[in-house]
């Protein structure tokens, strides 16, 4: 029998607001796929948003879902998993939210190390507005905003998160799709922060403005650019220009999660309390 | 103004945000700092192709709050500098509007507003009066507040606004929305002079002869504080003294006197042209300084008129300003449209039945 998106899709929704050719369409079913494999139950799930059409996604999905102010994302949700910490939580962000905007709760909600699964979907544009350059525009391209080819340096995503201390820190691609379906099981299941850079393309905003023909062609940039970490580590210095590993990149189990060291804490402070009364 | 050589008045034809750029470009603005919202992103668009073309600076920032801030150490440098927003990237410039109302320094801030609270949407609204007209930012905070209803003045208030924010260092905010930013119409460039540059002995640009400036908005010994916020109180009372600026369309003989700004007062003016059709003397009182606004103004001709009619794209903001500027309270009616434009139809069938009561 075919897999029935439906249980995870919220009545009355569709059609979503996407572009033709947007691979946000390919994210989301693969989130419900993953969501599905771990029987996640949608009473138990948060999945919290910021702004942008990335953000939109949980919209889509029947869950406790927030739609929050552009770039707080990271902020709501550390206020659901602080309030109910027995909840799974994961926030969805685009390039521009999670990493300008929001780049400063980004790096605070990977230091504390709080058990949140953040999805940052880089199309490398700010796809809502119109196609504006983002911090992960790469050098040269064209935004409507770097009309003479951008200038600005880019965040490598997986190094920021690891450098700000997230606990598991991986990528994914809109293309590499059975690969995707496993990064996001192995993120959703790791106790920590996790983060997952998930590539994508917006042909409406950045694709047509940057020489790639349609949407396909993106796709094909994404199967040529990316390869598994392993693959990636094994080719010689030279070989690795424009090329980007894939998969699982960083990953440390049993660093102190947030939520259980402030529950420590607070039991600590209660024992002693009782102790002295 | 004549073309020499062609004998035409030269005209531009473009929407209203490109208009703010013109006016900006023209009125010396070299330092431009933005982020992308909707439905102002012409402004940063267009900035981010010309300014490098005139040598000038643009930069998109990583969010709102830190677009003022850069504007506010641009300024402290002594430049003529502007930045536009909407909505909710207005409400986090405050912070930084409210430091630079405290520090003294001349800005441009552009609010082509959306409708709120919130997200909202990014439908034409003016739900961002109070803000822009009571001060948003903390510590008792207030800022001149142009507000635009043509392409025209888009363009002229823009100069305006530099112009002001140079004479009593402050920054000055143009309250637009989505319907005057989008819309395209022509306008005449000629019709009015730039700002000359002026004298900024206060700005951080090195000092030789003078001592070194030290910009802040921190005051802490004994009353400090206190002086200096009669200080800006002096300021404001000076601005509203000599700023005010409004438009009395039809009000001579005008017996139901609308008031209203922006893209609302653009519809009332057809809808006034209709009444008066129909025989109804309608008139109009067109605050564009929305801060200082026409108090006198609107208490004179309240005194005359049988009614005010106060038409606003919300549930009723301005016209608490109506009802401050006179005390005819009881001649005063509200209209409201929250997020959408009315039509000329719904403000005639509201000036008829007000027209048939006061008959
Ligand atoms: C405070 C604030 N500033 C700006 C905006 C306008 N805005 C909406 S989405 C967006 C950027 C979207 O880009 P990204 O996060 O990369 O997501 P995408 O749309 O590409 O999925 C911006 C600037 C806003 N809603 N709020
Ligand atoms: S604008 Fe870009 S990111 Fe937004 S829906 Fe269209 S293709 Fe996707």
């Amino acid at each position: 029998m075919a897999f029935d998106y439906n249980q995870y899709i919220r009545g009355g929704k569709l059609p979503h607001i996407w572009c033709p050719g947007c691979t946000y369409g390919i994210v989301f079913k693969s989130l419900i796929r993953s969501l599905d494999a771990i029987k996640q139950d949608k009473d138990d799930l948060a999945v919290v948003s910021g702004i942008g059409c990335a953000s939109r996604l949980p919209g889509y999905l029947d869950a406790n879902t927030l739609h929050t102010a552009h770039g707080r994302a990271l902020t709501f949700a550390t206020g659901v998993k602080m309030a109910a910490p027995g909840k799974r939580v994961i926030a969805l962000s685009g390039d521009g939210d999670a990493t300008a905007i929001g780049g400063n709760h980004f790096i605070h909600a990977c230091r504390r190390n709080i058990d949140i699964t953040v999805l940052v979907l880089n199309n490398y544009i700010y796809g809502m507005t119109g196609g504006q350059h983002s911090p992960t525009t790469p050098k040269g391209h064209n935004a409507t905003t770097m009309p003479y080819g951008n200038i600005d340096p880019n965040f490598d995503i997986p190094k920021l998160a690891i450098g700000a201390g997230a606990s598991f820190v991986a990528r994914g691609t809109a293309y590499h799709v059975p690969a995707l379906d496993k990064i996001l099981i192995e993120a959703i299941n790791h106790k920590g922060l996790s983060v997952v850079e998930i590539i994508n393309a917006c042909p409406t905003t950045h694709g047509r403005r940057n020489k790639f023909k349609n949407a396909t062609d993106q796709l094909l940039w994404m199967k040529d650019t990316f390869m598994p970490l392993a693959a990636f580590d094994k080719l010689p210095a030279e070989k690795t220009e424009g090329k980007l590993p894939l998969g699982v990149l960083y990953k440390k189990e049993n660093a102190p999660e947030y939520c259980e060291t402030y529950a420590a804490m607070s039991a600590g402070v209660r024992q002693k309390l009782e102790g002295r009364a | 103004m004549k073309d020499a050589d062609a004998g035409t008045v030269h005209r531009e034809f473009v929407k209203g945000n490109e208009a703010i750029c013109h006016g900006a470009l023209a009125a010396g603005c070299r330092h431009y700092f933005g982020y992308p919202i909707t439905p102002q992103n012409d402004i940063p668009e267009y900035m981010s192709t010309h300014m490098a073309a005139h040598g000038g600076v643009f930069l998109q920032a990583e969010s709102e709050v830190a677009t003022i801030n850069m504007l506010l150490g641009a300024a402290a440098a002594g430049k003529r500098v502007m930045t536009s927003s909407s909505g909710p990237g207005i409400s986090l410039m405050q912070e930084g509007i409210s430091y630079m109302a405290g520090s003294e320094l001349p800005a441009v801030i552009v609010n082509i507003s959306r409708s709120g609270p919130g997200l909202g949407g990014i439908a034409p609204s003016q739900g961002d009066y109070f803000q822009a007209v009571k001060g948003g930012g903390h510590g008792g905070c207030r800022i001149p507040v142009l507000a635009p209803h043509s392409v025209q003045e888009m363009y002229e208030l823009t100069m305006h606004a530099f112009e002001l924010a140079d004479r009593y260092r402050t920054p000055v905010m143009i309250l637009g929305d989505a319907i005057i930013g989008q819309m395209k119409e022509p306008y005449t460039p000629g019709l009015c002079e730039p700002p000359g540059p002026i004298d900024k002995p206060w700005a951080t640009t090195g000092c030789a002869g003078r001592p070194r400036q030290h910009v802040k908005s921190l005051y802490l010994k004994d009353d400090d504080i206190e002086r200096h916020n009669w200080k800006l109180h002096e300021k404001l009372q000076r601005i509203e003294k000599a700023e005010v600026r409004a438009e009395s369309y039809h009000l001579e003989d005008a017996r139901i006197v609308l008031v209203a700004f922006g893209t609302a007062a653009r519809v009332c003016k057809t809808a006034i042209q209709w009444a008066r059709k129909e025989g109804i003397a309608a008139g109009m009182i067109r605050p564009v300084t929305l801060f200082p606004f026409p108090k006198t103004l609107v208490h004179e001709t309240a005194g005359k008129a049988d009614l005010l009619l106060v038409v606003e794209m919300n549930t009723g903001q301005m016209v608490e300003d109506v009802m401050i500027s006179t005390s005819h309270h009881d001649k005063v009616r509200f209209m409201g449209k929250p997020c959408a434009m009315p039509t000329p139809d719904d403000i005639l069938a509201e000036i008829r039945l007000l027209a048939g009561k006061t008959s």
